[in-house]
Parts: C-alpha cells; sequence; structure tokens
C-alpha cells in the first residue's frame, strides 16, 4: 500500500475552516513517514479555493458549485470518490460538526477503522492514534493497523501554520456523485449579533455548570464588573438558556484569545479547549483537582469558586478605593 | 412520528477516573455511571416530537449495569416503550455495535432513529452515521431543532462560532442530538417507582459481534506539560492579574 494521506478540506460559505490546514500540515508529516505524497478532497470547491491549498501535492477537486454548501450525504459521497480515486493509507478528518458527519460514515461504507478524538498520530509500520476520551480525562493511544484507515483530528492541536505554503499543486477533477437528495440544504442562519463581543475583551470570565444555577451566574457578573471584562460561558449554560449563545466559547462557540481566561467551575472539555486554548493566561478555579482544564492552563486554584469569586472581587473593588 | 432512542451510560467525567491493572481500560470498579448527557437531550427531543406530531417513543439500549433503571426512567419521562437488548453487552467498537442495532431497529416501524451527538468514551466514532450507512437512510449529526412535516422534518445543524445549516431531512432519518429545543425534563424518583412497579421491559436478543479494527495499545491520563502552577489564595490571584497588567 502506499503511504499516501488525503486530507478533507472542509469549508463554509466559500471559505477554509483552520482545522484544513492543521490536517494538511499533520497530512505532509504523516505522508514522509511513509514515503508518501500528501493530496486534498476538495469537495465543492473553486478554481480559487484550490490555490489557497499549495501545500498538498495535489488536490482532488470533486464536483463544482452544486456541492458548495456541506451536505451529509451528497459530500460523503464525495469523499467516497475522492477515496476511491487516491486509494489513500490514512484520510484525515476534522473532528468538527461536518467531520463527523463524514468519517463515521466512509468507516462504516469501506469497513476502515476508524479513531475519532485525535490529538497525535503516527504512521510506521502500522497507524496510531492518541485519541483524548472522557472529557480529556484520559488519552487512549491505539493502533489501527497497516492502513487504510480514518483519523477524526480534534482542531487545535497541530499548527496550521505548517498546512500554509505557496506552491500551485495539480488540480484533478472528479464528477459530482449522482445526488440522492434525501438531505436539503436550505440556508446557513449567521448568530445575532448585539450583544458583548466576547472576541474582542482584554479579560474573560468564562463559567461553567460548576456555577450551579442562572441565579447565581451574577457573582461571575460582579468580579466581570469589577474586572472590566465580559461573561463567556461553556455550552451547557447556553443550552439551558442562561446565557445567551453569543457568550459560548469552543467547539460551536466562539474561538477567543484574551489576554486571561479565568475559568470557573469549567472541566476543560476538548470541545471546550478548542475556542480557548490560545488565550495567553488561563487561570482555572475548580474544586476537582483532576479536572482536564488544569492540564491547559497556566495557572490553577483547587477551590469553590463562589469563595474566589467573593473575594476576588472584593479585593479588585478595595484595590480600586 | 414514531421516533427511536439509542441511549447510553457512560463513566460519570466529574468523577475522579482511574485505569486498570491492564493499562488499557478504566478501573470498572471504581466507576460511577451516568445517562450520556447528549442521550437525554435525543430523549427530550424524541418527546417533543411526539407532542407535536404523535407517534410513539421506544427507549432502546444494550443490557447492562443499572440500564433497567435508565429505562424505567426513560419511561416515566414519557417514552411509550423501552427495549432491552440483551446478549450483547460485551460488543466494542462503532460498526458491530451499529449492527446490533440496525438488526433490531429493522424490524420496527419508525420514523426516526435519535442518538446522542457523541459519546466521551467511544474511540471510533459516531453511531448514528454508522447505524444510518448500515441502514442506507440519510443521517445529520449535530443536530439541535427538529420540526415535524409532511414526510420529513426540517433541522438545524450547528457549526462553530454560532453559524446554523438549516436542512430538510426525509423520513425515515437517522440524526445525532447535540441538545434538545429546551432543557431535558426530570422524572421524580417516586414516578420512576411507580413505573417500575407496573410497567415491564421489553427485551431482544442480540449477538455480539467482532471488534471495529482497533486495538487499545494504552491509556494513561494526559501528560500536563508544564501543568498549571497552583495558586494558594485568592491574595496570589490578584498578584498574578496585576502582573499580567489587566487591574485598572
Ligand atoms: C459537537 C459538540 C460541540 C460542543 N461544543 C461546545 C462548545 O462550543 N463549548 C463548550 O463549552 N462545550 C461544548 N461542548 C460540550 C462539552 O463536551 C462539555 O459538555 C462542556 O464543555 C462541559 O461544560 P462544563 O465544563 O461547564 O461542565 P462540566 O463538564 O459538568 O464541568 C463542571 C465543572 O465544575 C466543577 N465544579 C463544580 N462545582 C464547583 C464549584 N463550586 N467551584 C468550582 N468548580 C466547581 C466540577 O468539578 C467540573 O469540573 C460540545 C460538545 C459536542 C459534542
Ligand atoms: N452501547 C450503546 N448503547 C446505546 N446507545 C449507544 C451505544 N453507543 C452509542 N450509543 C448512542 O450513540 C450516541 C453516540 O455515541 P458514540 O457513537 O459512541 O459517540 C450515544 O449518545 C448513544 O445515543
Amino acid at each position: 500500500m502506499s503511504g499516501d494521506v488525503l486530507v478533507v478540506a472542509e469549508h463554509l460559505g466559500g471559505a477554509f475552516a483552520d482545522v484544513t490546514f492543521e490536517l494538511l500540515g499533520l497530512g505532509k508529516k504523516l505522508a514522509a513517514a511513509g514515503g508518501g505524497s500528501t493530496a486534498v478532497a476538495l469537495i465543492g470547491g473553486d478554481e480559487a479555493m484550490a490555490g489557497g491549498l499549495g501545500a498538498a501535492d495535489r488536490v482532488l477537486a470533486v464536483g463544482g458549485p452544486e456541492l458548495a454548501d456541506f451536505n451529509p450525504e451528497s459530500w460523503a459521497a464525495a469523499l467516497e470518490a475522492a477515496v476511491e480515486a487516491a486509494r489513500p493509507r490514512i484520510v484525515l478528518v476534522g473532528y468538527t460538526a461536518m467531520g463527523m458527519d463524514l468519517a463515521s460514515t466512509l468507516a462504516a461504507r469501506t469497513g476502515m477503522p476508524h479513531a475519532a478524538f485525535c490529538v497525535g498520530a503516527e504512521a510506521g509500520e502500522r497507524v496510531t492514534a492518541v485519541s483524548q476520551l472522557y472529557g480529556g480525562k484520559m488519552n487512549v493511544t491505539c493502533d489501527l493497523g497497516a492502513g487504510p484507515c480514518v483519523l477524526s483530528v480534534l482542531a487545535g492541536n497541530f499548527p496550521a501554520d505548517d498546512g500554509h505554503a505557496d506552491g500551485s499543486p495539480p488540480v484533478e477533477k472528479l464528477p459530482a456523485p449522482a445526488a440522492r437528495g434525501r438531505v436539503r440544504f436550505k440556508r446557513l442562519i449567521e448568530p445575532e449579533a448585539g450583544d458583548v463581543d466576547i472576541t474582542a475583551q482584554e479579560v474573560l470570565v468564562a463559567v461553567g455548570r460548576g456555577i450551579g444555577s442562572k441565579d447565581d451566574i451574577e457573582v461571575a457578573e460582579e468580579l466581570a464588573e469589577a474586572l472590566g471584562a465580559a461573561v463567556a460561558a461553556t455550552r451547557p449554560l447556553i443550552d439551558a438558556g442562561w446565557l445567551p449563545k453569543t457568550r459560548q466559547v469552543g467547539k460551536s462557540g466562539l474561538k477567543v484569545s484574551p489576554k486571561v481566561y479565568l475559568a470557573l467551575g469549567v472541566s476543560g472539555a476538548p470541545e471546550h479547549i478548542e475556542g480557548m486554548k490560545s488565550s495567553g493566561t488561563i487561570i482555572a478555579v475548580n474544586t476537582d483537582r483532576h479536572a482536564p482544564i488544569f492540564n491547559f492552563a497556566h495557572y490553577g486554584m483547587v477551590a469553590d469558586l463562589f469563595d474566589v469569586c467573593e473575594e476576588l472581587t472584593e479585593a479588585v473593588e478595595e484595590r480600586k478605593g | 412520528m414514531n421516533v427511536i432512542v439509542l441511549m447510553k451510560r457512560i463513566p460519570d467525567l466529574v468523577e475522579d477516573l482511574e485505569v486498570d491493572g491492564s493499562g488499557k481500560a478504566l478501573d470498572a470498579e471504581l466507576l460511577k455511571l451516568t445517562l450520556n448527557e447528549f442521550d437525554d437531550h435525543a430523549l427530550e427531543e424524541a418527546l417533543l416530537l411526539k407532542e407535536a406530531a404523535g407517534g410513539e417513543v421506544t427507549a432502546v439500549a444494550l443490557d447492562g449495569e443499572e440500564v433497567d433503571k435508565m429505562l424505567f426512567t426513560a419511561l416515566a419521562k414519557g417514552a411509550d416503550r423501552a427495549l432491552k437488548i440483551e446478549g450483547a453487552g460485551a460488543v466494542d467498537g462503532t460498526v458491530p455495535l451499529a449492527r446490533v442495532f440496525a438488526e433490531v431497529i429493522r424490524g420496527r416501524p419508525f420514523d426516526l432513529v435519535l442518538t446522542g451527538v457523541q459519546a466521551a468514551d467511544d474511540r471510533d466514532g459516531q453511531l448514528a452515521p454508522t447505524v444510518a450507512a448500515l441502514l442506507d437512510l440519510p443521517c445529520v449529526e449535530v443536530v439541535t431543532a427538529v420540526h415535524p412535516e409532511d414526510g420529513k422534518v426540517s433541522l438545524h445543524k450547528e457549526y462553530s462560532g454560532g453559524v446554523v445549516g438549516e436542512f430538510e431531512v426525509d423520513l425515515p432519518a437517522v440524526l445525532g442530538i447535540q441538545a434538545a429545543r429546551q432543557t431535558p425534563r426530570y422524572a421524580p424518583v417516586s414516578k420512576v417507582r411507580q413505573i417500575q412497579q407496573s410497567a415491564t421491559l421489553e427485551t431482544v436478543a442480540g449477538a455480539a459481534g467482532n471488534g471495529g479494527g482497533l486495538t487499545v495499545v494504552q491509556m494513561t491520563p494526559p501528560e500536563t506539560g508544564a501543568g498549571a502552577q497552583m495558586l494558594s489564595g485568592v491574595d496570589e490571584l490578584v498578584a498574578l492579574l496585576e502582573s499580567k497588567g489587566v487591574l485598572r
């Protein structure tokens, strides 16, 4: 078998997601280790987009404008066509909202072994992957055999820079497989604006489920006010309707990188980490000393967030005089 | 609208997790299991669909520790049937697991199969698209709001940054649910007890299948790198914030 790697390009509204370049960088590394080359499966892209994939050895462009909008059914069929054409040893997919449709469908239809939640991968005689399981509490190393196989890679774990390079790889066109039409894309809905922009803050006070109830968010708001910061949150608080969606940090929320990210009662699940990892200084307060957030924080405190909030608000107010 | 919900218990992630002697699995003795929270959302969405469009909700699970209680709780919340698959408890791997569910589901009338979007203990991918592939059904993962229409549903799929894709999907279909339209309802213990006395769980045999082609080499808590520098009190925190120049 070849040592080739096929990277699935993810794009929305004509723009590539960062994870595409993270995968491309990783793909080049894995291909080099196996003496192969790196191809990108560009589904529903145009020529201009292919031009952004200079780091690849070649681009397999499946379909055109009819596949421009992501569709789980037609994109999965397009990916399968690309895999058939490229016969790679490893298929790299982002462990993202799109990748979650594509990778498992591909694995089920082709019988390729599949590792999800990947934060590491190596290609020697056999392919091994490290998956971050249990909300980030355990890393599991798996052997996927000699290949072919599929890896779904968590965003934010490989440098995107490695996937950027000048160049104009050859583009090979593949027709879009016949549409089955059972899943129909209607439209994209953009988030409502108008609330605080958490991506533009110097300091964020992020609250997680440790806050316990909607009413108690007030203590975080008081602290944020004292610090001149804004309150952000983990997904469960947004789902519960305690804060607007515009405050959500993470995989399906916003990506933030404030100077200081103060995480209160946040466990540090991979889906949350994805959105705040690049913050300048991460400070975590959690009652569970084994909470995964402490693996990503620069500073930590094993403490009750309510005690910390109260004391810190007081101290900051006092300092202001 | 007949809806099947696949449900599973996973280790409670708020608890301490320890690796067992083999170095490849969690120490089962210390494990506290809890319903996968996304499955609670899937059940809630199923109940909302039933309230809107009629039909039946069936909760389906593999036999296992405290699974009866999980299924009785689903009944107490409003599911019409609960089905326990026996004899497939040792299935490891998403594809063989999907075969078990596909076999059981195939024989039943349904419009939708709902799963949770993901389970934090599963290393080899999503069950929903896998079941869908085996049954040749359409599937969408990471779904939030499902609305019944004639012969189809419209739904939201969540991308990043709060961007949502609206889709229309022909029935029957399989969906991986990220969040229900409302907070999952709660069933009081008394009601679960009462149901436990009056209702019965249906059982069906499932066959244990082979693995999904992945072999676990090792399981370890993640390396912490430099790790967080621990602060012992709020004064240290104040000093830290000051040094970062964010205190005005
Ligand atoms: C496709 C997908 C997308 C997702 N997108 C996102 C996303 O964008 N953003 C996001 O955040 N999540 C996202 N999630 C959810 C994610 O998997 C986790 O469920 C979530 O991040 C957990 O939130 P949490 O840390 O608030 O809650 P928990 O994991 O329940 O953690 C609560 C923490 O609070 C601590 N605690 C409890 N009481 C106290 C106290 N008094 N003082 C201090 N600490 C206390 C506990 O020890 C625990 O660590 C997504 C999941 C999926 C499947
Ligand atoms: N063993 C299982 N029993 C019942 N449902 C399951 C099982 N494994 C996975 N599921 C369902 O599939 C969803 C996604 O899990 P996974 O595919 O393991 O990430 C879960 O939330 C459940 O709804």
